[in-house]
């Protein structure tokens, strides 16, 4: 891929702050004295790094969504799939440690009076096995719904309500006790992770880092994908899928690449989330969650790359704040501001700002042009237009699209 | 030239030729399976020979959208090399016959053959593009977020799987064709312009350059000089031309001053058939076509 020379300075400059989170913030965390000003408490630290999981959750989703033009409704649903197959590794990793002391049954099994483990327990024992899981499940459910769905040319409401579908069966699916994931409850009580203790203040800081360099590596990623000429092909099959298809491209083949890239952003966000946050239950697969992270994307900005980190990040701010302050509001602020955004911000915050800089060098240039005494129009080196890709005019986000 | 060589190209044989045929064999060849084969051969022979040396064929294509037939027992031979425009009134199925070539559309019966063995009915889209079938949308249909390089870029001939696209690298040979399209077509000037910001014009060449970066063998071309001034409209006419020295085309269009500086041979469509075909002389002389698309 052609990373490097193309991914664009803004890309670098969020990996790099990313980077530097990485470092900086465990450090302020385990080394500065609780009355520095420098310091952050330990509370913020699993606090930030699940909104970094759903600044991934989100730039996954503006990868189908921004770049491919497919609003998908289903991407709680790889997130979940993801925290599934890390939670099972935290259950095995209890051991006999658990309430009923069953050094190989989870305590929700004992309960239920099973004798053995289920036979897709096995191997998540290992977390080499679990961490291949976090990445095939949810890649391999995408490919599968992908191909039935691109093949079969479902788009645009059709394609967005089955993916609800998806997500809500799957709700009802785990949430039913004999299918063997602690049904109602979910996964939780875990107690290690790779030998260390999931409370300490360590393996907290210890996941921040590595879900920052997580959400770096998804930065990187995406940004490669979306420079390449895969990137522009997306976003011709975005603006204009028929053209693709009478140029000879197989539009449903760039779908299902970025669906299936998507969902294992997806799950590996989930699998990093559930530690953190320290349970998984079937909650997770309900559909407005996967409708909240489109908000995110189209408050940050759909089809840019820093806007879905962005709004992931200003968003679930604000959901912490108002949970606390107006618990019972946040529903109606939620919906309130997608709607403000989807009308006054049809950009979101980060496509705006763009779009008001190109406008403004524009008409600087062809100012400059006109009385002949300004520099002249330097054309960059790339294309000018590179940061311009996100949003055609006619194409603006909807819920409906 | 290319005209007279279509218009000798006999037309559908009819069916009994084939069992007339087979018969006289019968009285030759007294082995049944010998028979039999010879039957199989002639049959073969007689559904193949029209075709062959033809770069498009249709034969009988009916194609009806709840019970309308928008395509009527359509007919129409297109030669290698050969320029052909297509007229008629709105609503004639010149655009659902594009669609039924291309692949978008199945026509519920009828014979489409590309290049005389090709049946395209079997195939899709994309894999009819890719057999060198190139086609202009009546509605200029470009990248419009995108530059017209990379608008070009992505239609330029080559590997179209995913991993090849995703692995790509600019280099000097892709530079000069994008080049040399750029000036077939008159956009030099607008290399890194955004599509969106071009004028309706450029963006039908624009289009038609992206079919000529595909590098096909034939272009349909559906009109391409709806909404443009009459100097545009006088370009593209020379436009074509050029594109028509190397390739065949079909050009569905309305203007007929820009059919007429074509020059070439005119089909022109009625309620889903042809109505009248030969030089534009002819057709425009013809009273069913001045009574149902010129007298208007
Ligand atoms: N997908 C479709 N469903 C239903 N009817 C259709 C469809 N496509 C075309 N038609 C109908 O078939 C007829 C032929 O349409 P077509 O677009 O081929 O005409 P045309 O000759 O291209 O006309 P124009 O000059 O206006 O472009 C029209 O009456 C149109 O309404
Ligand atoms: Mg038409």
């Amino acid at each position: 891929m052609m990373l490097g020379r193309l991914l664009g300075p803004r890309v670098w400059l969020l990996v790099a702050a990313l980077l530097a989170a990485a470092i900086l913030v465990p450090m302020a965390n385990l080394w500065l004295p609780a009355d520095s000003p420098l310091h952050v408490p330990s509370y913020m630290v699993p606090l930030f790094g699940k909104y970094l999981c759903y600044a991934l959750l989100a730039l996954a989703l503006d990868l189908v969504w921004g770049f491919v033009g497919i609003l998908s409704l289903g991407h709680g649903a790889f997130f979940a799939l993801g925290g599934y197959a890390m939670g099972m590794y935290l259950m095995r990793q209890i051991g006999s440690r658990g309430v009923y002391g069953n050094p190989v049954l989870p305590d929700f099994m004992v309960f239920l009076n099973w004798d053995r483990l289920p036979w897709f327990w096995h191997g998540f024992d290992q977390f080499w096995f679990a961490a291949l899981m976090v990445v095939l499940v949810p890649g391999l459910l995408a490919f599968v719904f992908g191909y039935f769905a691109f093949r079969s040319r479902v788009t645009g409401v059709y394609l967005s309500i089955i993916t609800q579908a998806m997500t809500y069966a799957l709700l009802l699916a785990f949430f039913r006790n004999d299918m063997g994931f602690g049904g109602n409850n979910g996964l939780t009580d875990f107690k290690e992770l790779l030998g260390f203790s999931i409370a300490s203040q360590g393996t907290r800081a210890g996941l921040f880092a590595a879900t920052c360099i997580a959400l770096a590596l998804g930065v990187l990623l995406v940004g490669g994908v979306t420079r390449s000429k895969l990137g522009k092909l997306m976003i011709a099959v975005r603006d204009a899928e028929s053209r693709t298809r009478f140029l000879g491209w197989r539009a449903e083949h760039v779908k299902l690449f970025a669906f299936t890239v998507s969902a294992v952003m997806a799950g590996i966000a989930g699998a990093l989330y559930v530690p953190q946050v320290g349970i998984i239950n079937p909650g997770e697969f309900a559909p407005v969650n996967s409708i909240e992270v489109v908000v995110w994307a189209a408050v940050g900005g759909r089809g840019t790359i820093l806007g879905p980190v962005l709004g992931a990040l200003l968003v679930n701010a604000g959901k912490s704040y108002f949970t606390v302050a107006a618990p019972e509001f946040w529903l109606f602020v939620l919906g309130g501001l997608f709607v403000v955004v989807t009308l006054f911000l049809p950009r979101g915050i980060v496509g705006t700002i763009d779009h008001g800089w190109n406008a403004l060098r524009d008409r600087r240039r062809s100012l400059s042009a006109e009385d002949g005494t300004g520099a002249p129009p330097q054309l960059p080196p790339q294309s000018p237009a590179a940061d311009r890709t996100s949003m055609p005019d006619g194409a603006l986000p909807s819920p409906a699209e | 030239m290319t005209m007279e060589s279509a218009q000798t190209i006999a037309g559908p044989v009819p069916a009994s030729a084939a069992s007339d045929v087979s018969l006289a064999r019968a009285v030759v060849s007294p082995h049944p399976y010998a028979t039999q084969r010879a039957a199989e051969l002639a049959a073969k022979a007689a559904t193949v020979s029209p075709r062959r040396d033809t770069l498009l064929y249709l034969n009988g294509v009916t194609k009806s959208f709840d019970g309308f037939k928008a395509i009527n027992n359509l007919s129409l031979v297109v030669a290698k090399g050969e320029m052909r425009a297509i007229i008629g009134p709105n609503g004639a199925g010149k655009t659902t016959m594009m669609d039924i070539i291309t692949g978008k559309t199945r026509p519920d019966t009828g014979e489409v053959y590309y290049r005389g063995d090709v049946d395209l009915t079997a195939h899709d889209e994309a894999s009819i593009a890719a057999m060198g079938i190139g086609r202009k949308f009546q509605k200029p249909t470009v990248f419009e977020s995108q530059t017209v390089e990379d608008n070009l870029r992505l239609s330029l001939a080559g590997s179209r799987s995913i991993f090849a696209a995703l692995f790509h690298r600019k280099d000097e040979s892709e530079r000069d064709a994008i080049g040399r399209i750029l000036a077939t077509t008159r956009l030099t000037e607008k290399r890194r312009t955004l599509a969106a910001d071009l004028s309706h014009g450029q963006k039908q060449w624009l289009e038609i350059g992206m079919l000529l970066a595909q590098d096909p063998e034939l272009l349909l071309v559906d009109e391409p000089v709806a909404g443009m001034t009459d100097a545009e409209t006088a370009e593209t006419a020379r436009l074509l031309r050029e594109i028509a020295q190397t390739r065949s085309v079909v050009v569905v269009e309305h203007d007929m001053h820009f059919v007429r500086e074509l020059g070439v041979k005119v089909t022109c469509l009625h309620e889903g058939s042809v109505l009248s075909e030969g030089s534009l002389d002819a057709v425009s002389a013809d009273p069913r076509v001045i009574e149902v698309y010129l007298g208007r």
